[in-house]
């Protein structure tokens, strides 16, 4: 083992104690998983499963300008949240390139917090800083100010309830309020990365312990389990939603990342990247350039983030994440390929898995939906 | 986790059952199965094929990495489980019995092979 400047989590002991395997995961020691991946990723799409969080970076903008300052340093319309609501959005360059996604709560008319990636969540940090300059508003690092649990799955409803008085039946999907869980105030928040309905709570690092053993409890019951990093990645992967360095960088636009709905021209004053993003979307327009696709696999090796896609000899695209599927039983991968090989259905497509090209069929994204 | 006396052990975390009629039974150890997760894929080499001590044989692939699968001798390969390319679980779920990987006819073996005890030691760490 290396020596570890690896940051740890209020819930550290505890994952051990569960004898989690670790991970080196963005600068924390983050669970990867307590026993089976697959059982973990079943579990969510079909139970519930607990996650520690807490690795995400968490920001807090307030004051009169707040909404003004966001709306200037996100691509999103954030003034136009109402209070109580969060919203999916992301953060770029100048030049349009993804410097992060973000989901940004709405807390009061003035206040909101915007949780970064973790791996993000300094340069977000820096970023909002140096763009609140001339805004009467406060950026805030709230990074140690929270732990982060998630209760995800059908199960997740139910487990709660009995934690809380909050109005959860009232708590619509992308939305937050601040409540009371086991004896502990939470920010509860009706969002996730798994594709099922799920709860994230946000409480301070020293009720996590607490709230921890309390979910664990009230789950037992139904089947909830904890879960690691990597039936997240599976989970998220599933439900096409797009991971930061695989997926989302600096180097692409929203628009290039079939993203381009989260950018809001429309919305009042200017925002950084809108020159650059209006000639990416006219672009994308036009000449589409790669087009995030899903794919799917035949056979039963594994694309991972890197490897080629293929059609008639030729490099068409690359693979930014790949796993096998606990749900659908087969390997699938999120993918940039060429537009004229982005149709669902598209012939002769493949992945170039370490020098043999395996056929994969492309499908529209996500590949699991949950039944409503 | 307990490492079976009776196998013996290489540094890739492959073990070689003692051979019987020249023929010995191998898999990966369950030290190894802990640490790919689970296994959902795995190219075994082919029966008739001569399979050389430290080379690649094929690959175990799991939900977050391939790793490539090395023999820990050299000889030709008398029979692969089948139960194991068609439910690659086994290897996590019974490493040292169901989720066996091939038989080898033995030719010749490396020096270094492990006892269940070093092996014990390799992997402290």
């Amino acid at each position: 083992m290396s020596s570890t400047a690896l940051r740890r989590t209020a819930l550290d002991a505890l994952h051990r104690s569960l004898g989690a395997t670790m991970t080196d995961f963005a600068g924390w020691d983050m669970p990867l998983r307590y026993g089976s991946e697959r059982d973990e990723h079943l579990a969510v799409r079909t139970k519930a499963g607990l996650f520690d969080l807490s690795h995400m970076g968490e920001i807090t903008v307030t004051g009169p300008q707040a909404a003004a300052l966001l709306d200037y340093a996100l691509v999103g319309n954030i003034g136009g949240v109402k209070v109580g609501r969060a919203r999916y959005t992301m953060i770029c360059r100048a030049d349009g390139g993804i410097l992060d996604d973000l989901i940004v709560y709405r807390l009061g008319e003035t206040e909101y917090m915007v949780v970064a990636n973790a791996s993000n969540a300094q340069v977000v940090l820096d970023a909002l800083t140096e763009r609140a300059d001339g805004f009467d508003a406060a950026v805030r690092d709230d990074r140690d100010a929270y732990a982060l649990l998630a209760v995800q799955g059908p199960e997740s409803p139910g487990i709660l309830k009995q934690l809380t008085d909050a109005d959860l039946d009232g708590l619509k999907y992308y939305a937050g309020l601040p409540g009371t869980v086991a004896g502990v105030p939470a920010l509860i928040a009706r969002t996730g990365y798994t594709g099922e309905d799920g709860f994230e709570l946000f409480v301070k690092p020293e009720h996590a312990v607490a709230l921890w053993e309390a979910l664990t409890e009230a789950g037992a019951g139904v089947g909830l389990v904890p879960c690691g990093l990597s039936c997240r990645d599976t989970l998220r992967l599933e439900a096409g939603m797009p991971l930061y360095g695989n997926e989302l960088s600096t180097s692409l636009t929203p628009f290039d990342a079939g993203l381009g709905r989260v950018v809001k021209f429309e919305k009042e004053g200017d925002f950084v990247g809108r020159e650059a993003l209006r000639e990416a979307a006219s672009r994308a327009q036009e000449n589409p350039p790669r087009v995030l696709v899903g794919l799917v696999a035949e056979g039963r090796r594994v694309p991972r983030a890197g490897y080629a896609v293929v059609a008639g000899g030729e490099v068409i695209g690359e693979v930014t994440s790949g796993a096998p599927s606990p749900t659908l039983g087969k390997p699938i991968a999120m993918a940039y390929v060429d537009a004229a090989h982005a149709a669902p259905g598209t012939p002769g497509v493949g992945v170039d898995i370490r020098g043999t090209h395996e056929p994969y069929e492309v499908v529209a994204l996500p590949f699991y939906k949950r039944q409503k | 986790m307990s490492n079976p006396q009776q196998l013996r052990y290489s540094k890739e975390h492959e073990w070689l059952s003692t051979a019987e009629d020249g023929v010995a039974t191998v898999g990966i150890t369950e030290f190894a199965a802990n640490a790919l997760g689970d296994v959902v894929y795995a190219q075994l080499p082919e029966v008739g094929s001569q399979v050389t001590a430290g080379e690649t044989c094929g690959e175990l692939e799991s939900t977050k990495s391939v790793s490539d699968l090395y023999s820990p001798v050299t000889g030709e390969v008398t029979e692969v489980n089948e139960d194991v390319v068609n439910d690659p679980s086994l290897v996590n779920s019974a490493p040292f019995e169901g989720g066996w990987l091939f038989k080898v006819r033995i030719a010749q073996e490396p020096a270094d092979l492990l006892s269940a005890d070093e092996y014990a030691a390799h992997t402290a760490g």
